[in-house]
């Protein structure tokens, strides 16, 4: 017993029974949970299992103050309307677009926040961190923080150019297939039926080693097996939209498909796209950075999170994290997205209602 | 009715609330409501009048989202719901209280048959055993006239039709012999040749066992033959209550007096002209749907100025005619001819201004206008499409047509259609149509989702657009009291084909095809007595189902 | 009766000539080569006399779909040729390969299928309160994560620092089933940790939608106790889309195990395809491609098979 555990044990308690004094429930059954995760993570972990406890609620804490204010932040400079949505979005989508903004400097100003540039060789292989190399070097002597802010913009910007490629591809198909129906979209229907039927990973695995992994490779080939998802779901999206009355009044107008999908479907669509959107962007990401991880991705010297993961992969077993900081910022950004996604799907189902 | 006066339910000062953008907000203000044992009391209401949210409150129930608000009473057979617990509350349901609900086809689970539905709340409460729980469930079958009582049961509810599960779930409400019954819309979802058997068979069989009832329903001449009391509700708060009689006869409210009103409405009957073809005449249509078959050898005329009722249940085909004429879906046999040229059968095959001559008024005003795009684009595009008009001219087009559609220009131009009420849809919708000058629009059910004071609007409205414009039209409807108010001729179809046809004043006088007398005797009337003195006329065993599969050719 | 045979005859049928498509796309995928596979497996730099060799040896000389036919005909009795780079016939080298990645991800399943039911159904029940909040932040972390990262964070806790488990999946006949499980709980696990997040969601997703359903409100108003209206009422028409995520997600699990196998240096079929990739063995590739879209197939075949049997309106003709 040491003052830590003490003063540990102490504070969670003690927050837990001022919540249920004054009947905040929910706060209350947070606080208790912890408090009887502790009790068990004390007895097995001993002390530094608390220590890891404070530190992971710590930066729980952390998030949620940064994600509050700058939640309060975009509510005081969007203009009213988008305010509004804001001011009632949860805690986590304010997470999620605070995360999203970073990422979105870090990877159009990178050579101005970098101190190194990506493929520049400073000092001895895996230096350990000091004053000039915030998070050390890996296996060639390179900086890792450097590289890690240049990898926020080849790989995140490759996977955007892949899905958006996908989407151009997968929306256009399906809201046109949507609009005209008949032998055209069945033929469509049954095309991405079979794409959809081998995995993606393999798919790709396999176009890959015919095709090569250059960069522009790599994105066609993704967008290729992405695009059939898209077109699925804006198939879908376009055919709740197409049975309504409105789109039959535009036909027997006599309007042309384009008109149809440009000013009848497309705006009733909008919402679930740009959700969809943000899913398949996660979904690329991940399928870039395996790739990547696989050796199978963007080649080196570009810095890249995925092959940074493979590269220093041997330093787990010295007990060193720096492998999982690029992987750690690969989950960041995901789960930043799904964030936002998942508030956006909220709100549209809500609406519905 | 034999009543005792003691009272069963009493509902005092009952506030319900919804939780909508983050704030409670009420949907019924205040409402007190006495029942008797024995007794049946209709809530009668438009819709958003929160007469089915008090109908649940009476159970102790609320849906999801709402909540029951303070000060509220209700009190059921002495027993304050409440502040009753969720256990006793719920043991009480089913038992002692039950729930009709208005689709009976997604209120009975997929998954079980019928009889085992029905045996759960027995079985639970351990009032009976399963075998006899299965004999009273035939029992009841057997009341209320569902055929093959011994054997229906057996079945899962997808294999019953509509009005067959309407009334299994009486009597599944039945089942634990309740005080209290209540009856949300049981017959809305109904075709009128099968509301009629569902009404009787409930109302025979509440009667024989005296419970009492809340009957909840939108339609006044349904509610006068079920209830003892009428109850008028309007946005949550009560208008009037009184004895179903006086309430008929002498209606104190304003807001009752115009319900009454609507059903005044009637405009002359114009003869055909006595010169020149027809404007539309469909001849010897055939048409499927894939493999099957929908329409069988359709012919009918309508001629200029003239307003053309088609009438007929759902599954008539009276829709799929209208699918023909618009070439949505070609005929298989027979054309649609326009001022006695062919039309193309296929839609995209016409020119445009064949397009622009017939114009479609849909049932469901919210599906019908795009809800991202401007009233004034809504309108104008037609005008765009086919006049060319741009700019100013466009403007004064738009600026027309909403004067013409009684809604001011400056108010509405700029909005989009969520912000509208149904009436304003529907009045948008006909805008659209006219904006394209037709001199023939098609309007599929346009008031049958409309309140009625509503509805009535959209009718003088019509008539007086065709007094201005000489526009014909063809009004498709399952509303018979529609066809009265503004029809010149009338088609009656059934199973895809016509089965009469003719001027209006001698399709409503006897003697009639048997179809169009059994169609037409159905339709519910506000006399008190009407039910009673056709089942005396007809007996049970000639109206509904039965009565139609003999009435067939 | 009837009815229900022919409809999954049809399904059947149609997951056949799928997999026949597939099988052949992925044979002339590698026909789309630049050159032919000889040029692409021995370079720039072959001579003539090399390239010659290796187009008889692979008999290339033939039409491509008579080739087609060849490889198909072999695949089915499962010769799947010789591998470009060992020379050895490749179904020796895929043989207990894959067998090692069908332990694994049973493995895997036999713990997340009922993990993830339970937890869904409960999340389901107690839904918008904290517990499905914070249950809805954790799951979207999880299925954020790349496999990679779970693993390797896995590693660091559980092995390094801990050495409750062992880091490197290594395993052989010889072992012991308990060996063999304790060998491979860390990727199991961090297959079980994305899998139930999934699995969760959708499952949590599918029983919302069936609690607000009328049926089940009739129940409550009937006065059936909860959870009786759980099992009576909603289960019995859960089991359509539950069968579905648990296919789904099983055939997720065929994917990641590719990336998991790597990071903890398992024996299976996936890493196996990730070496011919990066070799361009052709051979390799296209078997453990077949193998996987095979998989995949069967698994969203039988998901489809099983919700059609369980469809009551379909179990029951009118």
């Amino acid at each position: 017993m040491n003052y830590f555990i003490i003063g540990f044990y102490a504070l969670v308690i003690g927050a837990s029974s001022l919540a249920a004094f004054y009947q905040k429930r929910t706060a209350f059954i947070l606080l208790f949970s912890l408090t009887l995760v502790s009790f068990v993570m004390g007895i097995v972990g001993g002390e530094a299992m608390l220590w890891s406890v404070t530190i992971l609620a710590g930066l729980i804490a952390f998030s949620a103050g940064v994600s509050y204010s700058f939640r309060e932040f975009l509510v005081i400079i969007l203009p009213n309307d988008m305010a509004k949505e804001m001011r009632t979005a949860p805690l986590t989508a304010g997470f999620g677009l605070f995360v999203i903004f970073t990422y979105a400097i870090s990877g159009i100003f990178a050579p101005i926040i970098a101190p190194y540039g990506e493929a520049e060789v400073i000092t001895s292989a895996f230096a350990p961190a000091d004053e000039n190399m915030l998070l050390g070097a890996d296996q060639l002597g390179r900086d890792m923080f450097s590289r890690i802010i240049y990898g926020a913009r080849n790989t995140v910007g490759l996977a955007l150019l892949a899905t958006i490629l996908a989407f151009l591809m997968g929306a256009t198909a399906g809201l046109y297939a949507a609009s005209k129906g008949g032998k055209l979209d069945q033929l469509l229907g049954r095309i991405v039926d079979v794409i959809m039927s081998i995995p993606s990973l393999i798919f790709s695995l396999l176009l890959l080693s015919i095709f090569g992994t250059n960069t522009t490779t790599l994105i066609i080939v993704i967008a290729i097996i992405y695009a059939p998802r898209v077109y699925r779901l804006a198939r879908s999206v376009g055919g709740n939209v197409v049975v309504m009355d409105y789109i039959e009044a535009a036909k027997l107008r006599g309007e042309g498909t384009w008109y149809l999908i440009r000013k009848e479907i497309l705006p009733n669509s909008t919402a679930p796209l740009i959700a969809e959107f943000g899913l398949e962007f996660c979904f690329v990401f991940l399928l870039v950075a395996g790739l990547s991880f696989l050796g199978l991705g963007i080649q080196p010297p570009t810095a890249d999170w995925g092959s940074m993961v493979r590269e220093n992969a041997t330093l787990i077993s010295f007990g060193e994290i720096t492998p999982l900081i690029p992987a750690g910022a690969i989950a960041l950004l995901t789960v930043a997205v799904n964030f936002v996604v998942d508030w956006m799907l909220d709100r549209t189902s809500g609406l519905k209602e | 009715m034999s009543q005792d006066k003691t009272v069963l339910l009493n509902i005092k000062n009952l506030i319900i609330e919804g939780y909508s953008d983050e704030k409670w907000v009420g949907i019924v203000h205040g409402v007190d409501l006495k029942l008797h044992r024995g007794e049946v009391m209709g809530l009668i209401g438009e819709s958003g009048a929160g007469k089915s949210t008090i109908g649940l409150a009476a159970m102790g129930f609320t849906k999801d989202g709402c909540r029951i608000g303070e000060g509220s009473s209700i009190e059921f057979d002495g027993m304050e719901l409440t502040t009753t617990p969720q256990s006793d509350l719920q043991s009480l349901r089913g038992s002692r209280i039950a729930y009709v609900a208005q689709s009976a086809a997604a209120s009975f689970n997929p998954a079980h048959k019928l009889i085992d539905q029905h045996t759960e709340a027995p079985l639970q409460y351990r009032i009976q055993k399963r075998l006899e729980s299965q004999e009273d469930a035939m029992e009841l079958y057997e009341k209320l006239r569902l055929p093959n009582p011994r054997e229906i049961g057996f079945r899962y509810p997808h294999q019953v039709s509509g009005g067959q599960l309407q009334r299994a779930m009486t009597a599944m409400a039945m089942a634990c012999r309740p005080d209290l019954i209540i009856f949300d819309e049981p017959t809305t979802a109904l075709d009128v040749t099968t509301q009629i058997e569902v009404l009787s068979a409930i109302r025979d069989i509440v009667d024989q066992f005296n419970t009492a009832a809340i009957y909840i329903t939108h339609d006044l001449a349904v509610v006068a033959q079920m209830a003892d009391v009428i109850k008028v509700l309007l946005k949550g708060n009560e208008v009037e209550e009184a004895d179903t009689r006086t309430m008929l006869s002498n209606p104190q409210d304003d807001y009752t007096k115009s319900l009454w009103a609507v059903r005044d409405f009637k405009r002359d009957q114009k003869p055909r002209p006595t010169e020149g073809s027809p404007l539309i005449s469909v001849k010897n249509v055939d048409a499927s749907y894939g493999d099957t078959p929908v329409l069988h050898d359709v012919s009918f005329d309508i001629y200029e100025g003239m307003t053309v009722a088609v009438v007929g249940e759902s599954g008539s085909g009276k829709s799929t005619v209208a699918r023909c004429i618009t070439g949505l879906l070609p005929p298989t046999k027979g054309e649609c001819l326009f001022k006695g040229t062919p039309l193309p059968p296929d839609y995209r095959d016409r020119s445009k201004d064949q397009l622009r001559q017939a114009q479609m008024i849909y049932q469901m005003a919210d599906t019908a206008l795009n809800p991202k795009v401007k009233i004034s684009e809504i309108i104008g595009r037609p005008a765009q499409f086919y006049s060319g008009l741009t700019g100013p001219a466009l403007k004064n087009r738009v600026d027309e047509l909403l004067d013409l559609i009684e809604l001011e220009p400056a108010q509405y131009y700029n909005r989009y259609p969520p912000e509208l009420s149904g009436g304003q849809k529907q009045r948008i919708g006909i805008a659209r149509s006219l904006a394209a000058e037709p001199t023939f629009i098609i309007c599929d059910e346009v008031t049958s989702a409309l309140d009625q004071l509503v509805a009535e609007g959209i009718l003088r409205l019509l008539d007086k657009l065709q007094n201005e414009l000489n526009l014909s039209y063809m009004f498709i409807t399952h509303d018979l009291a529609t066809v009265r108010s503004i029809a010149d001729e009338v088609v009656v179809m059934q199973y895809g084909k016509v089965v009469e046809q003719g001027p209006k004043d001698v399709m409503f006088k006897p003697p009639h095809h048997a179809y169009t007398d059994l169609l037409l005797s159905s339709v519910p009337e506000m006399d008190p007595d009407w039910l009673t003195t056709l089942l005396e006329e007809r007996g049970v065993d000639d109206i509904g189902e039965a009565a139609k599969a003999n009435k067939r050719d | 009766m009837g009815d229900i045979i022919s409809i999954i005859a049809k399904r059947l049928g149609l997951g056949l000539i799928t997999l026949l498509v597939i099988s052949i796309i992925i044979f002339f995928a590698v026909e789309l080569l630049p050159g032919d596979i000889a040029q692409a497996v021995l370079g720039q730099g072959a001579t003539e006399d090399n390239l010659a060799a290796l187009r008889a040896e692979l008999g290339l000389d033939r039409a491509a779909p008579l080739r087609y036919l060849d490889w198909l005909g072999s695949a089915l009795t499962g010769d799947f040729g010789n591998s470009l780079v060992s020379k050895t016939p490749v179904a020796e080298a895929i043989g207990t390969r894959f067998g090692n990645t069908l332990f694994l991800a049973t493995y895997a399943a036999v713990i997340a299928v009922p993990a993830a039911i339970f937890l869904g159904v409960l999340v389901a029940l107690f839904r918008n309160s904290v517990f499905d909040r914070v249950a809805n932040v954790v799951t979207l972390t999880s299925i954020s994560s790349p496999e990679f990262f779970l693993g390797y964070v896995l590693i660091l806790f559980l092995a390094v620092k801990t050495g409750l488990f062992p880091a490197i999946a290594k395993i052989d006949d010889d072992m012991t089933l308990f060996d063999k499980l304790n060998r491979t709980f860390l990727p199991a696990l961090t297959m079980v940790l994305v899998v139930v997040a999934h699995m969760m969601r959708m499952t949590r997703a599918s029983i919302i939608n069936l609690l607000a359903s009328p049926y089940v409100e009739m129940a409550r108003l009937k006065g059936v106790p909860a959870w009786k209206v759980i099992v009576k009422h909603t289960l019995p028409n859960a089991w359509a889309p539950v069968i579905n995520v648990v296919a789904l997600n099983l055939a997720y699990l065929i994917t990641g195990v590719v990336l998991v196998e790597v990071v903890f240096v398992y024996p299976g079929i996936g890493q196996l395809l990730v070496d011919a990739v990066t070799k361009r063995d052709f051979p390799v590739v296209q078997a453990c491609c077949l193998i996987f879209a095979a998989t995949f197939i069967l698994l969203n075949l039988a998901a489809d098979v099983g919700s059609i049997l369980t469809n009551p309106r379909l179990r029951h003709p009118k």
